[in-house]
């Protein structure tokens, strides 16, 4: 089998505003009546995003890459707060310098989501949950996904480094060269998505499955600025895309049009796609530290993306793999739920459904095959409850779900609803998974 | 051979398990400071088990790690904010030479003291708030206080830190005398007189903790900026932890005002007396604490013109806020400032040398910096539909230290006669009926969720954990 078996799309990262087609943005906001404007979250910040005038300590859209760092030190909780806007239109520094209060939350945003607004060939549309995940929202306002999600990583993770190159560290960034640029959908479709491999020669640049990097794109944006990191997610193991090299891989979709099916270039994107093997490429990073897999003996994982958020199940997959390969682990139970618009826009379609049904159990929900019904992850997952009941029941299992965050409200109420119906409490439940690190959403 | 995990024990990234020397002095030192916090740590706290955050690392994600603790048993670490290689000093006489990692000898006695006086503090504010923990108006808000308390009791560690690791026997001396001076008392007081006063109600605690822990952000900040780094990198990574005390008195004075609001809309009225048998604080009576903990609080940046601050200034020991933010040349030597005097019955500004007058930038900067707080605190009023409005008092009032020191001013900013200043003096600072009164609200309240009728519930929980989450559990 080939390394690159379960790459299946490029993971969008939440800060590419010209990158992605998605029309939501989650964006980070501080609360500037519970803000004490004590510094700390600017003191903190990596990436300089956030920034302050004499009346607000503000969050720049443009350049704040979720890694959360600043939540932590944060004394009051003004850190901590979202708000879906459209992506093309999120509040600028200067409209936040002005905020007394914070903006109301926008809850139709997410209802003109799903009311079929998408362009065609744009991940919400791919993702195949938007639909009913938010129909499912309508009726529980105070309902808040993230609640759950865990903000520690599982006991057994690795350590993460984090952090190591980018604004503030010894050095703003590292070259790696190219060694592998592949097109791995047919040619004639309209994804064009590429597996990618940057190799870091004798620089270290430790990476663990989940983790994302940075890449600095050459040049400047419209205003004369350079432009701002795009964050990928790593697909690769540990150990290398090869193992033992110093290198990993990113699997990144060509973003050619915006939302409205108007066309734009994605700087990122095309930038990465077009890479010839030799070139080199600027990379901050590595970011994230939560969403980590287990490595104790048994424990199993249940990976729920859909569309671009499978990168880091192909990470940990693929890294399990090895693992088994070797014989010298005993992993756990190993469950993937996918869902996409249809098989063909799958990279790797059949080699997926190779992978051995005693390493790893695979659902499809695709949502626009001909003929078929409309099938969503949270409709497969609900479907196997049975097989989800024990693994939520059983500590050494660990849930990871990662996409649009439209999928986020879907795939938990989807949770909730197969904890009530076995019996158990979601309220105690759910508390648990979070507290011992045993559910991280990662959704943009 | 000890059997002792220092890293466990004492999270720490300055090598405590490698270095002995460092390890010794800090093992003689360690029995006596828990002995110093059981005598003068919160009161009858011993066996409360509180939900606290305690730093082990001082990444993003290690330095804030909740959990319940018992207080004596919370791990002091010793942190210093990462290293900058190359760094070098930024302003004053050595501008430009690399950092000192070592205290250069004409510096010793300066440096110490800073040290000491910057360390006094610390255990000082938490004799003086020893007995809160009796009255506290919720789970929540002794929760806040007694993380108040641990943090204070780290700050001290991270001060006894630099005495033992750089001052040598000098250093472990005054590290026992910072565990002997008392808040307070006769004999052997603190240092600074503000840490002498006593924090008597919960009213009086977050008012010190806006505006003195304020005091401890801007010297923290200045030092922040030393030429000597390993007190640099110290005092940088405190303030990550200075802030929660600012935030545990914004929001407090904040929840105050919003319950006297809350009060004053119930009963149509601001009427003092009338708010007052509802069992709320009148906003006369708050403004009154401002005046005193502001007026207290600004004497702490010392006087306005000072040869020792030009001094530590040029000799780079101390610089001034946001150092590395200002478009000057650091070394002022050309530069001049304006300082308020009082003259024939008049305020005026008279030019003297910036660098004497370094005390006062610095104080001008606590006093913008502290106007923001006041100006949300109005916010609150302005929202629940009334007019009244507190004001920070005008900086020549109620001064004891300085050229100002004993100048009869008002409130705002008129030069008054001494008989004037005695009739009404006692409708600026607060009287013992205020005191009286306020000490006639402070009950304990320790239901979770349950808050006292004097002040409103917080926004949030703790640490994304509900407001009526069970904060301290008493065993």
């Amino acid at each position: 089998m080939p390394a690159a078996a379960l790459t299946v799309a490029a993971r969008n990262p939440p800060d590419t505003v010209m990158e992605h087609p998605e029309t939501i943005l989650n964006q980070h906001v501080i609360d500037p009546e519970i803000c004490i404007r004590c510094n700390t979250c600017e003191d903190t910040c990596p990436v300089g995003a956030v920034t302050h005038d004499d009346n607000n300590y503000v969050v720049d859209p443009e350049k704040c890459n979720f890694c959360m760092d600043c939540l932590g030190p944060c004394p009051t909780g003004s850190i901590d707060n979202w708000r879906q806007v459209p992506r093309d239109r999120p509040y600028t520094v200067e409209d936040q310098f002005g905020w007394e209060e914070l903006p109301g939350e926008l809850p139709d945003i997410g209802q003109a989501e799903s009311g079929g607004g998408t362009a065609p060939g744009s991940p919400v549309a791919g993702a195949g949950v938007a639909g009913a995940a938010l129909a499912g929202v309508a009726g529980a306002e105070d309902f808040r996904p993230s609640h759950f999600n865990s903000r520690i990583p599982p006991w057994s993770s690795a350590h993460a480094y984090t952090n190591l190159y980018g604004p503030g560290c010894e050095r703003a960034y590292l070259t790696a060269k190219v060694t592998g640029n592949a097109r791995v959908t047919e040619v004639g479709r309209e994804y064009d998505t590429h597996h990618i491999v940057l190799d870091f020669g004798s620089e270290p640049f430790p990476v663990l499955e989940g983790q994302s990097i940075g890449i600095l794109p050459p040049g400047e944006d419209s205003l004369g600025r350079p432009h701002h990191a795009r964050q990928y997610s790593v697909a690769s193991a540990r150990n290398g895309e090869r193992p033992g090299y110093n290198n990993l891989s990113l699997t990144i979709k060509r973003v050619l049009e915006d939302h409205d099916g108007n066309p734009v270039r994605g700087v990122g994107s095309n930038y990465m796609c077009d890479l010839e093997v030799g070139e080199e490429v600027r990379v901050v990073g590595p970011f994230g530290s939560t969403f980590l897999m287990p490595n104790h003996p048994r424990s199993g994982i249940v990976m729920i993306c859909t569309g671009t958020g499978s990168a880091p199940m192909r990470a940990m997959t693929e890294w399990r793999r090895r693992l088994r390969k070797k014989g010298q682990f005993e992993g756990g139970r190993l469950m993937l739920f996918f869902g996409a618009r249809t098989p063909e826009e799958l990279p790797y379609f059949g080699p997926l459904q190779n992978l051995p049904g005693d390493f790893i159990d695979i659902h499809f929900a695709f949502s626009r095959v001909a003929g078929s019904p409309k099938r969503y992850v949270q409709d497969v997952m609900r479907e196997r409850a049975s097989d989800l009941v024990p693994l939520i029941r059983d500590p050494n299992n660990f849930f990871y779900v990662c996409g649009l965050r439209a999928m986020e409200e879907g795939v938990v109420l989807a949770l909730e609803d197969i904890v009530e119906q076995s019996g158990d409490d979601w309220n105690t439940v759910g508390e648990d998974l979070c507290r011992q690190g045993r559910l991280h959403l990662e959704t943009y | 051979m000890s059997s002792i995990d220092y890293n466990e024990k004492i999270p720490n990234n300055v090598n405590l398990a490698e270095d002995r020397g460092l390890r010794r002095a800090l093992e003689h030192w360690q029995p006596n400071y828990l002995g110093w916090w059981s005598e003068m740590g919160p009161e009858g706290s011993r066996d409360f088990d509180v939900y606290l955050r305690t730093a082990i690392s001082v990444d993003p994600k290690g330095w804030a790690q909740f959990d319940y603790v018992r207080m004596p048993d919370y791990r002091w670490g010793i942190f210093l904010n990462p290293g900058q290689e190359d760094r070098r000093i930024h302003f004053g006489d050595h501008k430009g030479e690399p950092a000192w990692q070592e205290v250069p000898g004409e510096y010793r006695a300066n440096l110490r003291r800073i040290i000491v006086t910057q360390g006094d503090t610390e255990p000082a504010s938490v004799e003086q708030q020893r007995h809160l923990g009796l009255t506290c108006p919720s789970l929540y808000d002794l929760r806040n206080l007694f993380q108040v308390n641990v943090e204070e009791g780290r700050h001290l560690w991270a001060m006894v830190y630099l005495l033992h690791k750089y001052f040598g026997r000098d250093g472990r001396e005054e590290g026992e005398a910072l565990l002997e001076r008392r808040s307070g008392e006769e004999d052997n007081p603190r240092i600074l007189q503000a840490f002498n006063e006593r924090t008597p109600d919960w009213l009086a605690f977050f008012m010190f903790t806006y505006f003195t822990d304020r005091d401890g952000k801007f010297q923290l900040c200045a030092l922040a900026e030393s030429a000597f780094d390993p007190l640099a990198r110290t005092t940088r990574f405190m303030l990550t932890e200075e802030a929660h005390h600012m935030f545990v008195g914004e929001s407090g004075v904040s929840r105050v005002i919003q319950r006297t609001c809350q009060v004053m809309r119930e009963l149509g009225t601001d009427d003092p007396e009338r708010v007052r048998s509802a069992g709320a604080i009148d906003l006369p009576t708050i403004q009154r604490y401002i005046n005193f903990h502001f007026s207290v609080t600004i004497d702490l940046f010392g006087a306005d013109e000072s040869s020792n601050a030009a001094t530590f200034y040029s000799t780079g020991l101390k610089g001034r806020f946001g150092e590395g933010k200002r478009n000057d040349d650091h070394v002022l030597k050309d530069d001049s400032y304006r300082v308020l005097v009082e003259r024939d019955g008049n305020l005026s500004e008279k030019e003297v040398p910036m660098l004497n007058a370094l005390n006062e930038v610095l104080r001008d900067d606590f006093i913008a910096d502290s106007v923001g707080g006041v100006n949300r605190w109005n916010k609150v009023i302005e929202k629940a539909g009334f007019d009244y409005r507190l004001i920070v008092p005008h900086k020549a009032f109620n001064r004891k230290i300085g050229s100002l020191a004993g100048a009869r001013v008002s409130p705002d900013g008129h030069v008054i006669s001494g008989d004037e200043w005695d009739r009404r003096m006692a409708g600026w600072l607060p009287s013992p009926g205020d005191r009286e009164f306020v000490a006639s609200l402070m009950g304990r309240v320790v239901a979770p969720g349950k808050f006292a009728g004097w002040i409103a519930p917080p926004a949030m929980g703790v640490n994304r954990l509900p407001v009526d989450f069970e904060y301290v559990r008493f065993n």
